[in-house]
């Protein structure tokens, strides 16, 4: 072990070398997640569709039930969860499992029979700014038609309905993103990707640029072992990756106002996880490489569906049911739940477990196969 | 005597090559004794590098085995690594490190203690000639230096067996000259060496040679052996002008070949006793003025393009 130590340290040190040694790729590599923060800033908008909803019908009535019915009809929510508290929907909504909740009180129902106005508290995850929007406007219109409809029926029995107010009064409020502004959207994703493409793409160049110089060869025969080599070479990435993070979650802060909500030690923790699962791909696509040409397509062909499929520029809940199940398979999707629930909704590790885990299980399982199926041979 | 290296039965065949075509290292067995100076001597392509390759562990045959020191190469491979220093062909240091830092890196992850490092170092830099280099970027190093420099790391923890992939290839003959001088002194501490390389004068600095062409070994023995072993002898001439003796040469019988060496012709023949009078005739009756004519010692040369044409005609 001591030995082993030792030799890892050497590629350690041997690798930062190089790293300020190119000083030209050591500035890519710290400002290209700024450029990435300005660029991708602009994020694409999309539609809105079958939004999971959960529903807190308190009241239980033909009146709470109508209004319910006319959310499903709208084709904009699908009714996925049912819950008996405003804290149950909150809950679900840091968790992730709805992007929407309505809360019905109990005397929702009376109110409207008696002739007065019902209360209605509707909640809608602002993270992402475009779905929300759409959101709200779906959430207004509903309530408004409702709200006519049971006017209308009142008139119609010749009640005493002379009251000018709307039966219906919807409050809309928005969590974790209540100015919906883009970066807090875009910010969190930015420190998925970036984690992503440093450490995979790094790591495969760092190995392949062994091969491609011969090195490669040299290293084989020296006592230097598979996971020593791995860790030396990958260790350095790691730390130029937090730094990265530090800097675009610095930069989200001071530069846009966009604040870390939760715990920042658990934002590292589970980043370096994430990291491991992604360290691990590079070092799979170096032992299929030969060039640093063919570590680049490979990367590209990882990293392109991910992105796309992990919801980092569209919202995962639009997407069609292909795409949306294949991002269960990207780890980015885990990981940029996580980030997100942690940095706009300051939720903590028991909320988040059920990204965590397949995460872990995923970076585990890749990171020991890139070590196991190392070779040291050419 | 104890054997250093040896193969049994080696044959590799690269993913690319097909059933049908005769792989890069075809049935080899080979026998090293310790402390000697070993050649590998054959043309591009013959598979030294591939052998080499194969015996430093850095890649596996396809079948057959190879030991080191009595290691396995597969099975023991970091035994054998233990013991081994290995020079690739192609320049194989990094390019952005210094002398110094590249000898420090080799010196560290083959574990060599800090203590010895300091003597030991500086030693290798002398020994090397690149004392004053030591803080140039190995990239901005002569071909000669980077291959000194290559030799310096490759020894660096002191190994018994060293492994050398045409060393003085691409190198000025002043530099192969130093080269040499230093594979001599690091036989000379006890350590057994093999060494290709394409080019004959060096292999009869060997104190056995093994001849390979395609795949295969030709012919193995000490230098001289193999020239007593030629059914043939060598006539040396020079005559002016050069196109009359070149057509002489084609048609005088009891010549084997012919070639150019300089500014005259190597002739094989079978007997110079009488192969002799008849150029010089020939020569005479075309009117040729004849300079050199007389028997010449046998070179590694000959015997080499002897075997490789004698390999090709056969198959
Ligand atoms: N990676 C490879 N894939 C397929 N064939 C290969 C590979 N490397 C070498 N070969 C083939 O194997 C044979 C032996 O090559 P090798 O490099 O061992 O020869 P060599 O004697 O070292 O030649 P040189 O003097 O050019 O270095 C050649 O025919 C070569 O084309
Ligand atoms: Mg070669």
């Amino acid at each position: 072990m001591g030995q082993g130590f030792r030799r890892m340290a050497t590629m350690v040190r041997k690798e930062w070398l190089h790293i300020i040694r190119d000083p030209r790729t050591l500035g890519l590599v710290i400002f290209m997640p700024v450029m990435m923060l300005v660029l991708l800033g602009y994020a694409v908008a999309n539609d809105v569709e079958d939004l999971p909803l959960a529903v807190a019908d308190l009241s239980h009535t033909d009146a709470s039930r109508a209004l319910v019915e006319k959310f499903t009809v709208s084709g904009f929510y699908l009714v996925t969860h049912t819950a008996q508290s405003e804290a149950e929907i909150l809950e679900m909504l840091d968790a992730g499992t709805v992007k929407a909740g309505i809360y019905i009180p109990e005397d929702f129902g009376r109110r409207i029979s008696t002739g007065g106005s019902g209360t209605v508290q509707f909640y809608i995850d602002g993270s992402n700014p475009t779905v929300a929007q759409t959101a709200q406007l779906a959430a207004e219109t509903v309530s408004q038609a409702t709200s006519q409809e049971i006017l209308v029926q009142r008139l119609e029995r010749g009640g005493a309905g002379l009251t000018i107010s709307l039966p219906i009064d919807t409050r809309i409020r928005y969590l974790y993103n209540p100015n919906l502004r883009k970066m807090n959207f875009m910010i969190p994703g930015l420190v998925a990707v970036i984690l992503q493409i440093q450490t995979l793409l790094l790591t495969a160049f760092a190995i392949v640029r062994e091969r491609e110089q011969g090195t490669l060869e040299q290293l084989i025969v020296t006592p230097v072992r598979s996971w020593e080599l791995m860790l030396g070479k990958i260790l350095p990435f790691v730390l130029v990756a937090f730094l990265n993070v530090a800097m675009t979650v610095g930069v989200g802060a001071f530069l846009f106002g966009v604040e870390v909500a939760g715990s920042l030690t658990l934002l590292a923790i589970l980043s370096l996880i994430f990291l491991l699962g992604s360290l691990g791909l590079g070092v799979l696509i170096s032992t299929i490489s030969q060039t640093q040409m063919q570590a680049m397509y490979m990367s590209s062909f990882i990293m392109m569906p991910s992105f796309l499929l992990a919801g980092l520029l569209y919202p995962r809940d639009n997407m069609p049911w292909v795409a949306y199940y294949a991002g269960y398979l990207m780890p980015v999707t885990y990981f940029l739940e996580i980030v997100r629930g942690i940095m706009l909704k300051g939720v903590g590790l028991a909320t988040l477990w059920v990204w965590v885990w397949p995460m872990a299980v995923f970076s585990v399982v890749v990171f020991f196969a890139s070590v196991f199926m190392f070779h040291k041979r050419l | 005597m104890s054997i250093a290296i040896e193969s049994l039965q080696l044959i590799k065949r690269y993913p690319g090559q097909k059933k049908e075509d005769r792989p890069a290292i075809d049935t080899i067995d080979l026998t090293v004794e310790s402390g000697q100076l070993y050649g590998l001597v054959g043309p591009d392509g013959a598979g030294k590098t591939t052998l080499l390759r194969i015996l430093s562990t850095v890649m596996e045959p396809t079948s057959g085995s190879a030991r080191l020191a009595g290691f396995d190469v597969m099975k023991q491979s970091e035994d054998v690594r233990a013991l081994l220093g290995y020079m690739p062909q192609a320049f194989s240091l990094y390019p952005d490190l210094t002398v110094m830092e590249n000898l420090k890196f080799f010196a560290d992850i083959n574990g060599v203690s800090a203590q010895k490092q300091k003597t030991r170092i500086d030693e290798l830099l002398e020994f090397a000639r690149l004392t004053e280099f030591t803080m140039r970027r190995s990239e901005n190093l002569s071909g000669g230096m980077r291959k000194k420099l290559a030799l310096a790391c490759a020894l660096i923890h002191d190994p018994k067996i060293l492994l050398l992939d045409e060393p003085t290839t691409g190198v000025d003959p002043v530099s192969r000259r130093e080269l040499w001088r230093l594979l001599s002194k690091v036989i000379q501490q006890g350590v057994t060496v093999l060494v290709s390389t394409p080019y004959m004068d060096e292999a009869e600095r060997c104190n056995t040679v093994s001849i390979i062409n395609r795949g295969r070994v030709l012919i193995s023995g000490a230098p001289a052996e193999l020239e007593a072993q030629l059914p043939f002898r060598i006539v040396e001439v020079k005559a002016k002008p050069r196109r009359a003796l070149r057509a002489v040469a084609d048609r005088t019988e009891g010549v084997i070949r012919w070639r150019a060496v300089g500014d005259r012709l190597r002739l094989s023949v079978s007997d110079p006793a009488k192969v002799m009078p008849r150029i010089e005739a020939e020569l005479k009756k075309d009117g040729a003025e004849i300079s050199i004519l007389r028997e010449a010692s046998l070179l590694m040369e000959d015997v080499f393009i002897h075997l490789v044409e004698k390999q090709e005609a056969q198959s």
